[in-house]
This record gives structure tokens, C-alpha cells and sequence, in this order.
């Protein structure tokens, strides 16, 4: 990026505005999720910094709306906190429900979208697969469509995809579908429409770990008396299993961000953290707010770490940068 | 595409005919002919490599296909007053439209009527024509209650005398419209359009189009919000493909990191930063460039939704210039220079050309997801700032009229399968990259 040292003077002048202007562009992308930080430390209900945050005085900040998302929805939130108190924020605080039910949600749509996801990628990678570009983009295809379109046609889908709960297989299938026996409104509902929205992700991670994949590996395996699940455990999985695991990852914020589908399939049993704020910001938006919004972005920066590892062993394993 | 694609090529030579074996076949060592043994050891790692892709298939047919395929019949299908008004849909089709409503089409009517209030069906009737003309679910609510007692005839005079509203020539139209399960009314009023007394297609009142203005929107904002994507995103991409890879590895997190915090933490962002009372108003007012009066409407208007979706969406315009432009030799431009091409002429001439195929592929992609955004504007965009998605939204969750929400879903759909279709002929949907 350094300037050549024919550089005319003019050049110069644009390079500099040039840096500059990447600077501000940076400062664009970053600074809305800084400046969340700060202000749910804020001490006022407001959105702004008072004077009192801005000189530093320790009485402008505050725990107060972290607090807020404890007791929020408690019963008694004013009793002292010991052992009752703490299972009333379990069991009745909105927010911690929220956050059970994104995490339920959001583990087990995970493992569908992964697992299926990633024996599809296999399938996909091999050179003898018929009709792939298709299938791809069939597979792909839940990631292009916009979110509204998918969630009208799940509604429609779910309310009517029902089984009568009085016969074998709808006494089985009972306790995981609403009293109606319909898809609608059920953990199940929610679990099963996240895999689909995460699948994309976890079928174009695999596949792109898949295209460094040396398949001499593979025979060698076989020909050393391996047979194909003992090859793909100890041979295939180990090595691409960097990309699987950003492909769940994927597959995990998917679920874990996902307020549309929410919105339209389940019911209120369902409340997920998404939809919580989806809730807060069209009522009254309040600071509380902010203060899961940092939490969110501390999560999503520990996920970036996470992915970012994963993705150098991952070249590194395969080769294709050095160590 | 095709031509690059190594697996195709195998595939179809694979499926092709055997080769021409005429003298002494060669055979494998226990004697089967050899092209035989291949084809079947072919067709073999075929359904092997198929049967790993089923599953998922099957699971994406099921959750994701069928359900839009139910929507798409949604759109064309609404049996909400066909099937609980038998007599009058069949008096609909015995005569031609135009036809004024005479003694016998009101006596369906107050026999179906009477029919719709005893099965309590009445208010799924009175839904299906209230879409069309506002305010009449509550006529036929209040004339079924007064139908279980039963009019006498002449009926035309006592359904009149119960309502004025009965000889509302629009309010039979509706019903004419409505008379057939399978109908392309929730098309034709889609695209602002309705059906007159003769049946003929004509536009809908002035007052009423909203629907081809919100396309047009859609198309619009979208357009810019690319356009802004490109302008922000060129040269981040182009400063991130030519710093030693430290640094860039070291600033492509600062554009990870919005790709990875939620959509919901930055649409809240942005309204903290953006409104009357926010931080970036308050900036302006304590560098004296406004007056505290005069804070400037940055959100809750189509302002908003650009800014913030802009934000949401450019990193999808960075990711694929980046991969692209990290590819592209300096020397080119270099050569460009040595030959006497100024900067700017060897940028236009040279690295611009070369950077194509990473803005198309990310221009469509943005594209693509800015035409069916629904979150953002809905909470950032006002009245002025929504998007077609916002009013399949308002269809499906306020006024309940779920065929014409799939209705202009479906229109939607076939917008985005289109660009879907292109991106996969440019760029190829393998070649889309995740960070």
C-alpha cells in the first residue's frame, strides 16, 4: 500500500485522502456496535451521553439495566436475593426464559442443520454426484429466498401440518406438537424451520473445506484394510473438521438471530431472545436493550475469534497456507 | 460455468454411451466386459453419492419447498365465501357478469345466508369480501343474525330493508370476484389492478394503489442501497487486498464484526445513533453545526433505511471484491504506469475491468437481499422507509389476508428466483464465501 516514490505531489494528496476516507468508512462499519457498550452503562433512561458520562463520573454509570434484564417479568423482584429469589428469576424473568429458549432452539437446530448438512457436503463433493447443480441450489436456496416469503409459507405449512393425536403415530409424535397436534406453535416447529434457514451455511462451509480435500487419502485408508466409517472417522472427519464446526456455528447465530419465522410459527411459549427484543424495540425501547445488545456483541465477538481459528488450522491442516 | 465446472464434465461423460467395442471386448479378470463392469461401478458411486445428499433433500423438500408451494396455491386460492355461499356462487356462474342481481340471486343469498349463520361460517364469509370492500364483515355478521330467523320473500326487498348496503352494485361485484376458489383477483389487485362489472381488468382506484408504488420502492432503495454498498465497499475492499496480509488480516475483523453481531443489535444501533435525541444529532448540535431546534430526521424515513441497511449489507459487497481483487497482479497496473498510463487512466483502463466479477457477484448479492428485507425497515423505516416485504407482513399479521399476502410473496419470489438464477449463471452459487 505504500506510495511509490515516483508519486506525483497530486497523487500523494489523494492517497492520503484515500486512507482517510477508508478510516471513515471503518469508523461507519464499527462504531454502531461500540457505541452500544457505553450506553447501556448509562445511569438515565436515555440514549444519549449526559454530562455525567461524559466527565467520567463514576455516578452517570450504572449496573441498573443488566439488572432490569434479571428481574424483568419476576415475580418478586424486590425480595431479597437469595435461593427463592434466584429460582423466580429462572423460572418467571423473561429475559432468562428467552435466553433458555434460544439456546434449546438454537443447540438443536444446530445438530439437524450440521449433520445432514455436512453428509449432503460430502455427497455434493464427490465428482460422480448426478444432477448437483440443481440440488445446490435447491440446498442454498433457503438463504436467498427473504426471510418474509419463507416464514408466510411455514405458516401456512405448519398450520396445517398436522396429525390426528388419537392414532399410533400421533400419540407418538404428541408430546412434541401442540394440543392440536399441529406443527404450530411447538419447539418442534421452531427447531426444524431454524435448520432449514441454517443449512446453506453449514452445506457452503463443508463444501469449500471440502475442495482442498485430498481423496488419495481416502483410498489409502481403504487400501490399507479401512473400512468406508472407519476411514471417514479417522481420516475424512478430522480434516475437515474445522468447517464443519464453522458451518454449525453459522447454523447457530442463523437460529440464534432469527426473529421472523419466530414470529410467524410459534407461539407464546416460544419467546426467544430475538423476538424479546423485536418485542421491546416496537413497544417502548429502553436502555435494557442496549444491555442485551452487549451482551450479544460480546457473544458474536467470541464466535468471530472462534471462527477465525478454526478457519487458519483449517488451512493449515489442508495446506494451503503456511503454518 | 458449465465448462469450468470439472464435475459436470464427468458426470455427463459418465452417463454418455459405452464406447464402440466391436472386436474382442476387453474384459475385466473374471471375464465381465470391461465398459459394462465401469458403467456399473459408475452408476454404483452415482447413487452412493446421492444417497449421502438425500436426507437433507428430503428434509429441505419437506420444510422449505412444499411450504412455499402451499403459499403459492394460497395465492390463487381462497375457497373463504365459494365454499360456505353454495346457491349464490352458483347463481355467479349461471349468469354472465353484467348482470344485475334479480329475485333469484337474492333469495341464494338469503338462503346461504341463513345456511352461513347456523354453521357459523358467516364471519369467514364476511372476511373474504371485507378484503375486497372494506367494511363489510360487520353487513354480513348482522344480517346472518337476522337471516336464522328467516326472510320472507321478496328478498331482494328484505335484505335491502335489513341493509341499504345489499344493493350495492360494488359490494356484488366483490362477491362476483369471489364466487371461484381459483381466482388471479389477489394477482390483479397485486399489481393495483381489479375487475369492473364486465369482468375486464382495469386499475383499481386512485386511492387504493399502493402496491405498484411499493414495488417500484422496493426496486429503488434497493438500486441505491447497492450503489452505496459499492461506493463504501470499493475501497475498503481494494485497501484490504493490498496491505501486507497481517494488516488486513488484522482489519478484515473490523468487517467481520458487524457481519457477525445480530441484525437486531445493529437496527438498534442505528436508531440510538440516529435519532432526534441520539448521539449523532447531539454531536451536531454541540459542534454548533445545528441548532438545538433543528435536529435533523434521520430515521424513521426512507433516510433510515438506507443508512442502516447499508451498513447490514456491506460486507456482503466487501467479502467477494476482497476474494477477487486479492487475486489481481499489481504488476498489471504497474505495466499500465511504465507505459505511461496515468493513475487514474490505469485504474479505469486496467484494475477496474479486472475487479468486475467480484462487483457483480456482490452487487447481486446485495441486491438480492435488499430486495426482500423486512426486519430493518420495519423498525427503522417509518411509513416512508417500508418495503414490500413490510406489507406481506401487515397482510399476514393485521388484516389477515393471508392470499393476498402470498400473492405479492409469490411476485416477490419469482423477482428474487430470477436474480438467484442469474448469480448462479455469473458467479456460480459455490463460489459464495462466508468471511
Amino acid at each position: 500500500m505504500a506510495l511509490p516514490t515516483y508519486a506525483s505531489p497530486l497523487e500523494r494528496v489523494w492517497h492520503w485522502t484515500y486512507i482517510a476516507l477508508c478510516v471513515a468508512i471503518f469508523v461507519f462499519l464499527i462504531a454502531p456496535i461500540i457505541v452500544v457498550i457505553p450506553l447501556s452503562f448509562n445511569a438515565e433512561p436515555y440514549f444519549t451521553f449526559p454530562e455525567k458520562m461524559l466527565s467520567f463520573d463514576p455516578d452517570g454509570y450504572s449496573m441498573r439495566w443488566y439488572d432490569t434484564l434479571l428481574t424483568f417479568g419476576m415475580s418478586r423482584a424486590d425480595a431479597p436475593r437469595d435461593a427463592s429469589w434466584w429460582a423466580d428469576a429462572w423460572h418467571n424473568a423473561k429475559w432468562v426464559n428467552a435466553a433458555k429458549n434460544s439456546l434449546i432452539v438454537g443447540f438443536f437446530s444446530t445438530i439437524l442443520a450440521t449433520v445432514l448438512g455436512t453428509l449432503a457436503a460430502l455427497g455434493l463433493s464427490r465428482p460422480e454426484m448426478p444432477f448437483r447443480r440443481i440440488i445446490m441450489a435447491i440446498l442454498i436456496s433457503p438463504m436467498i429466498v427473504p426471510i418474509i416469503i419463507t416464514a408466510t409459507g411455514m405458516f401456512f405449512f405448519y398450520s396445517s401440518a398436522c396429525v390426528n393425536t388419537g392414532s399410533g403415530l400421533g400419540r407418538l409424535l404428541a408430546p412434541m406438537l401442540s394440543n392440536s397436534g399441529c406443527l404450530a406453535n411447538t419447539y418442534l416447529g421452531v427447531i426444524l424451520a431454524h435448520a432449514t434457514l441454517g443449512i446453506p451455511f453449514v452445506i457452503i462451509t463443508v463444501t469449500a473445506t471440502l475442495i482442498g480435500f485430498d481423496q488419495s487419502l481416502n483410498r489409502a485408508a481403504a487400501s490399507l484394510g479401512a473400512n468406508p466409517r472407519r476411514t471417514f472417522f479417522r481420516i475424512t472427519m478430522p480434516l475437515i473438521l474445522p468447517g464443519v464446526i464453522s458451518g454449525a456455528l453459522f447454523a447457530f447465530v442463523t437460529s440464534f438471530d432469527e426473529v421472523v419465522a419466530v414470529l410467524f410459527i410459534a407461539g407464546p411459549d416460544q419467546q426467544t431472545i430475538p423476538r424479546q427484543m423485536w418485542n421491546g424495540i416496537r413497544e417502548q425501547i429502553s436502555p435494557a436493550i442496549l444491555a442485551v445488545a452487549t451482551l450479544l456483541v460480546i457473544f458474536s465477538i467470541a464466535l468471530l475469534a472462534t471462527v477465525e481459528v478454526l478457519r487458519r488450522r483449517s488451512e493449515r491442516l489442508r495446506g494451503l497456507s503456511p503454518a | 460455468m458449465a465448462a469450468l465446472d470439472p464435475h459436470a464434465a464427468v458426470v455427463a461423460g459418465a452417463s454418455g454411451a459405452a464406447p464402440d467395442v466391436t472386436a474382442a471386448p476387453l474384459t475385466t479378470a473374471d471375464g465381465r466386459p470391461l465398459a459394462r463392469a465401469l458403467a456399473r461401478s459408475q452408476a454404483r458411486a452415482r447413487r452412493r453419492a446421492f444417497l449421502l445428499v438425500l436426507p437433507l433433500l428430503a428434509f429441505v423438500i419437506i420444510t422449505f419447498v412444499i411450504p412455499i408451494g402451499q403459499m403459492l396455491h394460497r395465492s390463487m386460492y381462497n375457497d373463504g365465501f365459494a365454499a360456505h355461499m353454495p346457491q349464490v356462487s352458483a347463481w355467479f356462474h349461471e349468469n354472465p357478469p353484467g348482470t344485475q342481481p334479480d329475485e333469484t340471486a337474492f333469495a341464494a343469498l338469503a338462503a346461504d345466508l341463513k345456511t352461513a349463520a347456523d354453521d357459523r361460517t358467516i364471519g369467514i364469509v364476511g372476511t373474504r369480501i371485507n378484503y375486497d370492500v372494506p367494511g363489510t364483515r360487520s353487513l354480513f355478521t348482522s344480517t346472518g343474525r337476522k337471516a336464522k330467523s328467516g326472510f320472507q320473500p321478496p328478498y331482494q326487498a328484505a335484505l335491502v330493508e335489513a341493509d341499504p348496503k345489499w344493493g350495492d352494485p360494488q359490494l356484488w361485484r366483490a362477491m362476483r370476484n369471489a364466487s371461484t376458489a381459483y381466482t388471479s383477483n389477489f394477482y390483479l389487485a397485486a399489481l393495483d389492478r381489479t375487475r369492473d362489472d364486465q369482468g375486464k381488468v382495469v386499475m383499481a382506484p386512485e386511492r387504493q394503489q399502493v402496491y405498484v408504488m411499493l414495488f417500484k420502492r422496493t426496486l429503488l432503495l434497493s438500486l441505491l442501497i447497492t450503489f452505496t454498498t459499492f461506493l463504501l465497499g470499493f475501497p475498503i475492499a481494494h485497501l484490504l487486498a493490498t496491505l501486507p496480509a497481517r494488516k488486513s488480516n488484522l482489519l478484515m475483523i473490523l468487517v467481520l464484526l458487524p457481519f457477525w453481531t445480530s441484525l437486531l443489535v445493529r437496527t438498534t444501533a442505528w436508531m440510538v445513533l440516529l435519532q432526534q435525541q441520539g448521539v449523532i444529532n447531539d454531536i451536531l448540535v454541540w459542534l454548533g453545526i445545528i441548532d438545538s431546534n433543528g435536529r435533523l430526521q434521520m430515521i424513521y424515513n426512507q433516510m433510515g433505511t438506507i443508512i442502516a441497511m447499508t451498513h447490514i449489507l456491506l460486507p456482503f459487497m466487501i467479502l467477494p471484491l476482497y476474494s477477487v481483487m486479492r487475486t489481481i497482479n499489481p504488476s498489471y497496473v504497474r505495466a499500465a504506469r511504465s507505459l505511461g498510463a496515468t493513475s487514474w487512466t490505469a485504474f479505469r483502463r486496467v484494475y477496474f475491468p479486472l475487479t468486475l466479477p467480484g462487483l457483480g457477484a456482490g452487487a447481486l448479492l446485495v441486491f438480492i437481499l435488499a430486495v426482500g428485507y423486512y426486519i430493518t425497515p420495519a423498525l427503522v423505516g417509518g411509513s416512508t422507509g417500508q418495503l414490500i416485504s413490510n406489507m406481506i407482513a401487515m397482510h399476514m399479521t393485521e388484516t389477515l389476508n393471508w392470499s393476498m399476502a402470498a400473492a405479492l410473496a409469490a411476485i416477490l419470489l419469482g423477482a428474487v428466483l430470477v436474480l438467484y438464477w442469474i448469480y448462479d449463471r455469473l458467479v456460480g452459487i459455490d463460489n459464495l464465501k462466508l468471511g
